[in-house]
């Protein structure tokens, strides 16, 4: 739905410049979360509006849908960006007009008649869960229910793709959560492919089924998320699942990178004999999965069987020693 | 008013003044009489005023903005177009009112057809009024969020329309305030066009109240500016909050 070749965008600022892109690749795949992770000055503020062509790349060229974007210009662009929604951080919602009037924003820009606009914003603050609020100024809402303004306002053109700027990194943790559940809900109901930057590793974990780790104008890594997970050496699991500094002689980091429900490590100790200590770690829900990484010391004179029995089935183990 | 009545009235000033209540009394007895002049100078300085507002609308809104969108990091970036249009509001601003007045003469016959009277005085109340106010507008205009001008960009936006749906909009609660400044400062520089023969109150307090001493004059044109700039501030002031919604 979404592919971008060989984006590369510099900024020249007054002594030096700044490479903000540096050879990306993004591919997602149609009715997919695909969340882009990084620290701020990574690049993917960039990437993301290089997207809908907020800002034009150096080289490399977009394509969302099937049209190549970087190759439009003036009202066909405008067009163009009519069919990707876009929410925002801060949810850059207009102060001087009611949430209906936000929402009715890009209708009245495109030309819709008054009758029509007023039954699509009604459908809208219904599907966002805010049919009572249509009167309201953006100021006399909370954060997430602005937000919850911006993402009916993003969907008015019923876009197929929605770009999310940090669309929740201004809001506390249980609002974090509902404004993700939403997305999750309206990607499910209407088919939609959302592109999201984030600096928070647990919007990867909740939503995300495809990550990128982006870093100096680059992605570290990109894929599946539990693809990621399973590869020896992720960076995302990494960072997904942090471990404390417990390296020993006989520490290994256990993945588990999808649902078990044989008790693997119970088994472990009775057929090897060994000792299973847990040093730290954290199971969670990822994609729909059960997925886990554990710092576990593993003692004993069959130590490197246990072992291979863990990785036969399909742990991924990795000595934390070396 | 004749010579006799002014007559009369200086007379009463310096005579009726024995105390400071005396004072008051003799002016409040004063007024009556004064009034027909008063309430034509009044009606002076609102035209004048008035019609310069217009014309500083008119002139010093599209003036504003252009002074944002031809900015680096603008709608329509244009830094020379900018630098000029900057260079020219400063030249403006730079000028001392009384100045710039004596400046314009000639631009003003030229316009008017002469330099006396009121509508003579709007030519220069309006070049001195449309730079400040410009400024004015574009300080508003800076204050709007630029993640709102992008998002419009976002959803297809024309960059003509981002101008008249999304910044003057949401500017709207600043740009009274400016107004409102301009026309306080209008009629500031109405008193002073008064100086070189614009009429009003201020053409009145100075003929009347400096040339010929008479001291009611003077403080009555006092309470009718105060009244005048009262009312367009409380007005404006109405206006702010109710269009404020933040």
């Amino acid at each position: 739905m979404i592919d971008a070749v060989g984006l590369h965008k510099v900024y020249r600022l007054k002594k030096h410049r700044v490479t903000a892109l540096n050879g990306v690749d993004l591919h997602v795949e149609p009715g997919e979360i695909y969340g882009v992770v990084g620290q701020s000055g990574a690049g993917k503020s960039t990437l993301l509006r290089s997207v809908n062509l907020l800002e034009r790349p150096d080289a490399g060229t977009v394509t969302v849908d099937g049209e190549e974007l970087t190759s439009l210009r003036g009202a066909r662009l405008r067009t163009a960006r009519r069919g990707i929604g876009m929410v925002h951080q801060h949810f850059a919602l207009l102060s001087s007009r009611t949430v209906a009037g936000n929402v009715g924003f890009p209708l009245e820009v495109s030309g819709v008649g008054r009758a029509e606009r007023r039954e699509r914003v009604g459908e809208l603050l219904d599907l966002v869960g805010l049919g009572d609020k249509a009167r309201a100024y953006p100021s006399q809402l909370s954060g997430g229910q602005k937000q919850r303004v911006g993402i009916a306002r993003a969907l008015a053109s019923r876009p197929k793709v929605l770009l999310s700027d940090e669309a929740t990194s201004a809001l506390d943790p249980a609002t974090t959560d509902s404004i993700l559940a939403l997305l999750r809900r309206l990607r499910d109901e209407l088919g939609l492919t959302i592109l999201l930057i984030t600096h928070e590793m647990d919007v990867i974990k909740k939503i995300c089924d495809s990550a990128a780790i982006m870093e100096n104008g680059e992605f570290r890594e990109a894929g599946r998320v539990l693809d990621l997970i399973g590869t020896p050496g992720s960076l995302l699991a990494r960072s997904l699942f942090p471990l404390p500094d417990l390296a020993g002689p006989d520490t290994v980091v256990v993945t588990y990178p999808r649902s078990f429900d044989e008790p693997l490590m119970s088994e472990l100790t009775r057929r090897f004999d060994v000792d299973v200590n847990i040093l730290g770690g954290g199971v969670e829900q990822v994609a729909g999965q059960s997925v886990g990484r554990l710092g576990v010391d593993v003692r004993g004179a069959r130590r490197s069987q246990a072992l291979t029995y863990l990785s036969e089935h399909g742990l991924l183990v990795e000595e934390a020693g070396e | 008013m004749t010579a006799d009545t002014a007559a009369t009235l200086i007379l009463a000033a310096n005579t009726d003044a024995a105390g400071p209540w005396e004072a008051v009394v003799a002016f409040l007895r004063d007024w009556p009489n004064m009034w027909p002049d008063l309430w034509l100078a009044t009606q002076d300085t609102v035209y004048m005023v008035l019609w310069a507002t217009i014309f500083s609308v008119l002139v010093g809104l599209p003036l504003g903005v252009l002074l944002v969108t031809t900015d680096r990091g603008g709608l329509t970036p244009a830094p020379v177009v900018r630098a000029v249009l900057s260079a020219v509001v400063n030249i403006g601003r730079s000028l001392p009112f009384i100045v710039l007045m004596v400046a314009v003469l000639s631009l003003t016959r030229f316009l008017v057809g002469t330099t006396l009277g009121p509508t003579a005085a709007i030519v220069p109340l309006s070049i001195g009024a449309i730079p400040f106010f410009a400024r004015l507008v574009e300080t508003s205009l800076r204050e709007v969020d630029r993640e709102v001008v992008e998002a419009a960009h976002a959803m297809g936006t024309r960059r003509f329309t981002i101008v008249g749906k999304v910044m003057l909009p949401e500017a709207l609660p600043g740009l009274i305030a400016g107004l409102v400044m301009t026309v306080v400062a209008l009629i500031s520089y109405s008193a002073m066009a008064g100086a070189i023969g614009g009429g009003g109150l201020g053409d009145l307090a100075i003929r009347e109240g400096y040339q010929r001493f008479n001291d009611h004059y003077l403080w009555a044109t006092v309470i009718l500016l105060i009244v005048i700039v009262q009312a367009a501030q409380s007005l404006g002031d109405l206006l702010v909050r109710r269009l404020t919604r933040r």
